[in-house]
C-alpha cells in the first residue's frame, strides 16, 4: 500500500505480539456503526496520477498575459524562494510546540514579525493569520475588545470581498456597520467625520484602495483618536516599498494580504494574513507570536509567547479561535523580502508604479477610453471607462490572450463600463503595447 | 545564531527587479514613505545559507518519528507537492471565474474542487461539502455559523453548545466566536458522559461539538445515542474531524448521526503542516443543511462543465475570499486518488494497530490513562515512581529529543495529569516504533537511576529549555 511502511507479515506479527486480531482493532465501534460499502475509486499509481493531473492543469488558462489584480497580484517570484521553503525540515514540521526542535521556524517567525513591523512602521506583528480578509475581521474584533464599542465605519473603497466576508462573520454579533462611499476614488472625509462618534470602535480603510488610488489617512487617524476610536488600515505590502506607511499615518492596527510577497496565485490559496499593531495592544492581538528569550545556558532562543491569549489556554475566552495559521507562507514572505532586500523592494514597488503609469498613458490615448477618476494618484491599478460594457470587452480580450482587468460592475452599481487594470513589475513595455493594440481593435 | 538583520551589509544585493523599460513616475512626495524599509541587505548566497542554517535547527516528519498526539504527523507524499507546483494550478488567478465565461478558463481547478466534494461525501457520509475553510478551527467556526443560520431560519431560540472537557481549545473558542455560550460536559471513564449530556439537555441547546475518537484516543460507544439526544431537542451534532485518521475507510461520522463535519486535510489527508500551517478544513453537512453552506459552491452542468454558484439565499455568505486553500485541497485530492478505497481502509487499520502496539509495549513502564483498546493515539501519565523522583512529562519529552525523536504532545488532554499523548500514524514501520519504545523504556529507567540528568535534557539540541516566563515578561517580539 502506498505510504504505509509495514508489510502484512509485520502487521500480523505486531497483532500477535499484543494479542489482538485485525477485527479486534475496531470492535469498540461496533458492527452497527462500521461501514464496509465505501464506493471510492481504486488507487492509482504515481505515474497515472501525474498524467491525469497534468491533463487537468492544462484545462486551466494560465497562458493569459495578466493585468488582473483586485487584491491578488502576479508578481515575479525568485527561484531561491521555492528552493528554501521546499526544505522539508520546514514544511513537514508541525507548530513549534517543542522549541528545542523548532528554533528554525521560531527564529524565522521572529524575523518575519520584524520585517512586517519594518515594512508597515508598526511596533508588533503576529506570526500570521489565514488571509487578508480574515485578518481584517480579526482586526475589527480586536478593536472591539480594546474599545468595548460596537460601531464600525468602513469605506466602500475597501476590497468588496473583504467587506462581504466581515459581514458574514458578524451576522450573529452585535456589530453595527456604517459604510461611507468614496468620492473621486478617495475617502470622503466629510462622510467619515460625520459618522465618527463616541460609540465608534474603528474606522476601516484600505491603501491603495480597491480602485488603486492612494491616500494619506493621517487626518482620519487623528480624528478617530479624538473620539477614542481606532484606525484599521488594510495594506498591499509590495506598495510599502515606496508608499507612506500605515504606521506613519497613525494607524492602530494594520492588516493585509501577503500573497504579493512571493506566494503564487494558486487559485485562491494558501495566502497570508498580515497583522501588525501598536505595542500597547499586543495582549489583545490574536494569533501566535514568537518571542526572544534565553535558554538554560543563557543562549539566545525563541519560543511561542503570550500564549495565555490563545484558545488552547483560554478556550471560550480566547482572543481568537485560530490554531493552524499560515506559517509556511509567512516564511515565504520573509525569504522573498530578504532576497529583494531594502533596495530590491523599493525598486520593485517603484517599477509597479512606473509601469502602471505608462499603461495608463498608453490606454487613455485610445479614442473613447477615459480615466474614471480625475487626477488622483494611483499605485499599480487604475480604473478606466470604456465606451461599452467592460465585461464584454474583457471577454473579447481573453480571446486575444489577455486577462485585461476586472469588470467593476461585479461589485459596484453604475460602473458597467469601468475596468480595473493592474500592472505589476512583471509586465513589459511590449506586453503593455500589445494590450493597447488589442483593446483599440476590440472597441 | 545571528538574526538575518545582523548579517546585513549596506549596499549588498541579491535579486534585481525588473526590466525597467518604461519612464519613471514621480508620485507626490506626501504620499511616499520617508525612507526605504529597513530590510536586510544580503547576497542570494547569504540568504540561502541563513535559511539552510535555520532549517538545520528544525525537525520535520522527514527528519524522524514525530508522534505528536492529535496532530497526525504522517508522511507527506512528494508527488502531491510536485503536482501542486504545475503552472496550470500554481499560476491560476482566483478572479478568472468572475470574468464573463471565465469559469471555462478554470475547468481543471473547478473539477478538482467538485470531485473532492464527492470524495469527502463518500468518506464521511455527508451530503455536501465546502472546501473554503482555511484550517480546522476555521472549519469549526464555519460549522457553528451554519448551525446558527439553521436555527435562525427555523426560528429556534438557541443559546448553548455542549462540549466535552477533553475537547481541543478551538471548540469552545469557535462556539463562543459564533455567539454561543459553552457548557462543558464532564467525561466518565474517558469519554463524554451520556448522563451528563441528559442533565444539560434543554430547548436552549443549539448543538454539540464532539471529537470521536476523542483526544484520549477512545471511541465513545454511546456516540449515536448522544447524537440522538441532541436531535431530541432540535439541536445539531458537530463532528470535529481532527481524529478522523482513526476511522477513515472504516466508519462514517454521518452514520453516527452527525449533522456537520469538518476534516483536517493537513492531518488525515497527508498535506504538510508547514511548521504551523497552511492547513485546510473542509466542512460537510447533511442534505437539510446544504443550503446554508458558504458561497460560492462548485456545480456540474448537464453538459459536463463546471461552474460556480453564488445565488444561494440561505447561505452563511463568504468566509474566505475564494475557494479555500486550493493548493492544499489539491494535494489531499492527489493523496486520496493514490490510496483509493483499499488504501484508505489500510490507513485507519495501521494507524490503530501502531497506536495499540506502542500502548501495549509501554504500559508496564508508564501509567496508561485508560487501559483498553485505543484508536489512533494513546495517552500516558507519569508514574508515581517517576513523580516521586521529581520527573515530569516535560522531562520525558526533552530526553526523547536526545534520542533522536520528536516528543509526543505533553500536558494535553488536560483531563489527564502529566499527560503524554502518542500518535504514531500508519506511516511508521515496526522498526521505527521499536526504536521509539526502546528509547521510552530507557528513559523510564533513567528516571529511576539518574533523575537529575533527565532534568538537564536535551543536551544535543541547539538550545535547552528556553525560559518561557522571561519571554512573556520581557517581551521582545520584533527586531526594530
Amino acid at each position: 500500500m502506498p505510504f504505509i511502511s509495514n508489510t502484512s507479515e509485520q502487521q500480523a506479527r505486531m497483532l500477535a505480539e499484543i494479542g489482538l486480531t485485525k477485527n479486534d482493532l475496531f470492535a469498540d465501534i461496533g458492527e452497527e456503526l462500521l461501514y464496509e460499502d465505501f464506493k471510492l475509486p481504486a488507487g492509482l499509481s504515481e505515474q497515472r496520477v501525474r498524467d491525469s493531473m497534468a491533463e487537468l492543469a492544462e484545462k486551466n488558462s494560465t497562458h493569459l498575459t495578466c493585468f488582473l489584480g483586485g487584491g491578488f497580484y502576479d508578481h515575479f517570484i525568485p527561484a531561491a524562494v521555492n528552493a528554501i521553503v521546499s526544505r522539508s525540515e520546514f514544511y513537514t514540521a508541525y507548530t513549534p510546540y517543542q522549541p528545542e526542535l523548532s528554533q528554525g521556524i521560531l527564529q524565522a517567525t521572529y524575523e518575519y514579525q520584524s520585517v512586517i513591523c519594518r515594512l508597515t512602521e508598526m511596533e508588533v506583528a503576529n506570526a500570521s493569520l489565514y488571509d487578508g480578509g480574515t485578518a481584517l475581521y480579526e482586526a475589527m474584533m480586536m478593536a472591539h475588545r480594546i474599545t468595548g464599542r460596537n460601531k464600525i465605519i468602513i469605506d466602500g473603497s475597501v476590497n468588496p470581498i473583504y467587506r462581504v466576508m466581515i459581514r458574514s462573520y458578524t451576522r450573529n454579533l452585535k456589530i453595527e456597520f456604517e459604510e461611507s462611499q468614496c468620492t473621486d476614488g478617495l475617502v470622503d472625509r466629510g462622510q467619515i467625520f460625520e459618522r465618527l462618534d463616541d460609540k465608534t470602535s474603528a474606522v476601516i480603510l484600505q491603501n491603495p484602495n480597491f480602485f488603486g488610488c492612494i491616500d494619506d489617512f493621517s487626518d482620519i487617524a487623528a480624528a478617530a483618536h479624538d473620539k477614542g476610536a481606532l484606525l484599521i488600515v488594510s495594506c498591499y505590502p509590495v506598495s510599502l516599498g515606496i508608499l507612506k506607511t500605515p504606521g506613519a499615518m497613525g494607524a492602530d492596527i494594520v492588516t493585509g494580504e501577503g500573497q504579493s510577497l512571493g506566494l503564487p496565485l494558486a487559485f485562491g490559496g494558501p495566502y497570508l494574513g498580515l497583522m501588525a499593531a501598536r505595542k500597547k495592544h499586543v495582549r489583545k492581538m490574536p494569533g501566535r507570536i514568537s518571542g526572544e528569550t534565553t535558554d538554560a545556558f543563557g543562549r539566545r532562543a525563541y519560543v511561542l509567547t503570550l500564549q495565555a491569549r490563545e484558545q488552547h489556554i483560554r478556550r471560550a475566552k480566547a482572543t481568537s479561535n485560530i490554531c493552524s495559521n499560515e506559517a509556511l507562507c509567512a516564511l515565504t514572505a520573509l525569504v522573498y523580502l530578504s532576497l529583494l532586500g531594502k533596495e530590491g523592494l523599493r525598486e520593485t514597488s517603484q517599477l509597479c508604479a512606473d509601469k502602471a503609469n505608462y499603461a495608463y498613458k498608453r490606454l487613455t490615448a485610445i479614442p473613447g477610453v477615459q480615466p474614471h477618476f480625475r487626477g488622483e494618484w494611483f499605485f499599480n491599478e487604475f480604473v478606466l471607462d470604456l465606451p461599452c460594457e467592460a465585461a464584454d470587452v474583457i471577454g473579447k480580450l481573453i480571446e486575444r490572450g489577455f486577462a485585461a482587468g476586472f469588470p467593476l460592475s461585479r461589485y459596484y452599481s453604475g460602473m458597467e463600463n469601468s475596468i480595473l487594470i493592474c500592472v505589476t513589475e512583471k509586465r513589459t513595455r511590449h506586453e503593455i503595447g500589445m494590450l493597447a493594440e488589442a483593446l483599440e481593435s476590440v472597441l | 545564531m545571528k538574526l538575518i538583520f545582523e548579517k546585513s551589509v549596506p549596499g549588498r544585493r541579491a535579486v534585481q527587479a525588473g526590466p525597467g523599460d518604461v519612464p519613471a513616475v514621480n508620485i507626490q512626495s506626501t504620499l511616499l514613505r520617508e525612507s526605504a524599509a529597513e530590510l536586510p541587505e544580503l547576497s542570494e548566497l547569504d540568504v540561502v545559507r541563513h535559511f539552510t542554517e535555520l532549517s538545520h535547527r528544525n525537525f520535520g516528519v522527514d527528519s524522524n518519528f514525530y508522534p505528536l498526539g492529535s496532530c497526525t504527523m504522517k508522511y507527506n507524499p512528494k508527488v502531491a507537492e510536485h503536482i501542486a507546483s504545475y503552472p496550470g494550478f500554481a499560476r491560476l488567478h482566483p478572479l478568472l471565474p468572475q470574468l464573463r465565461m471565465g469559469g471555462m478558463l478554470t475547468q481543471g481547478a473547478l473539477r478538482v474542487l467538485y470531485e473532492m466534494d464527492l470524495l469527502l461525501r463518500e468518506i464521511t457520509g455527508m451530503a455536501g461539502f465546502t472546501m473554503q475553510p482555511l484550517a480546522g478551527a476555521h472549519g469549526e467556526l464555519t460549522g457553528m455559523m451554519i448551525m446558527a443560520a439553521y436555527h435562525a431560519d427555523k426560528g429556534n431560540k438557541k443559546t448553548t453548545v455542549l462540549i466535552p472537557d477533553s475537547a481541543h481549545g478551538t471548540n469552545p473558542a469557535s462556539a463562543a466566536i459564533a455567539g454561543y455560550s459553552v457548557a462543558t460536559i464532564p467525561s466518565k471513564d474517558g469519554v463524554m458522559d451520556v448522563d451528563a449530556v441528559k442533565e444539560h439537555l434543554s430547548d436552549d441547546v443549539a448543538g454539540l461539538m464532539l471529537t470521536c475518537p476523542n483526544t484520549l484516543g477512545l471511541f465513545n460507544p454511546h456516540v449515536k445515542e448522544i447524537c440522538d439526544l441532541i436531535h431530541s431537542v432540535n439541536g445539531l451534532a458537530y463532528y470535529d474531524g481532527a481524529n478522523l485518521n482513526a476511522i477513515v475507510g472504516k466508519a462514517r461520522p454521518g452514520d453516527f448521526g452527525f449533522d456537520i463535519v469538518h476534516v483536517n486535510l493537513h492531518k488525515t489527508f497527508a498535506t504538510p503542516h508547514g511548521g504551523g500551517g497552511p492547513g485546510a478544513g473542509p466542512v460537510g453537512v447533511t442534505e437539510e443543511l446544504v443550503p446554508y453552506l458558504p458561497v460560492s459552491v462548485v456545480a456540474k452542468r448537464s453538459d459536463g462543465t463546471y461552474t460556480l454558484e453564488y445565488d444561494r439565499p440561505k447561505s452563511i455568505g463568504y468566509i474566505a475570499p475564494f475557494y479555500g486553500n486550493f493548493s492544499v485541497v489539491l494535494k489531499a485530492y492527489v493523496y486520496i486518488l493514490m490510496l483509493g478505497n483499499e488504501g484508505l481502509r489500510r490507513v485507519a487499520e495501521n494507524a490503530v494497530l501502531n497506536a495499540n502496539y506502542v500502548k501495549e509495549k509501554l504500559k508496564s513502564h508508564y501509567r496508561i490513562a485508560f487501559d483498553r483498546l485505543c484508536k489512533h493515539e494513546c495517552v500516558f501519565s507519569i508514574s508515581d515512581q517517576m513523580a516521586h523522583n521529581g520527573i515530569r512529562a516535560i522531562d520525558i519529552a526533552k530526553a526523547l529529543i536526545d534520542r533522536g525523536f520528536h516528543p509526543p504532545t505533553v500536558y494535553f488532554p488536560t483531563v489527564v495529569h502529566e499527560a503524554m499523548m502518542i500518535e504514531p500514524t500508519e506511516s511508521e514501520s515496526k522498526e521505527t516504533l521499536d526504536g521509539f519504545i526502546d528509547a521510552m523504556i530507557d528513559i523510564a529507567g533513567q528516571a529511576g537511576s539518574d533523575p537529575a540528568r533527565l532534568k538537564t535534557a536535551p543536551a544535543t539540541a541547539p538550545v535547552c529549555r528556553p525560559n518561557e516566563t522571561a519571554a512573556a515578561r520581557n517581551l521582545n517580539i520584533a527586531c526594530l
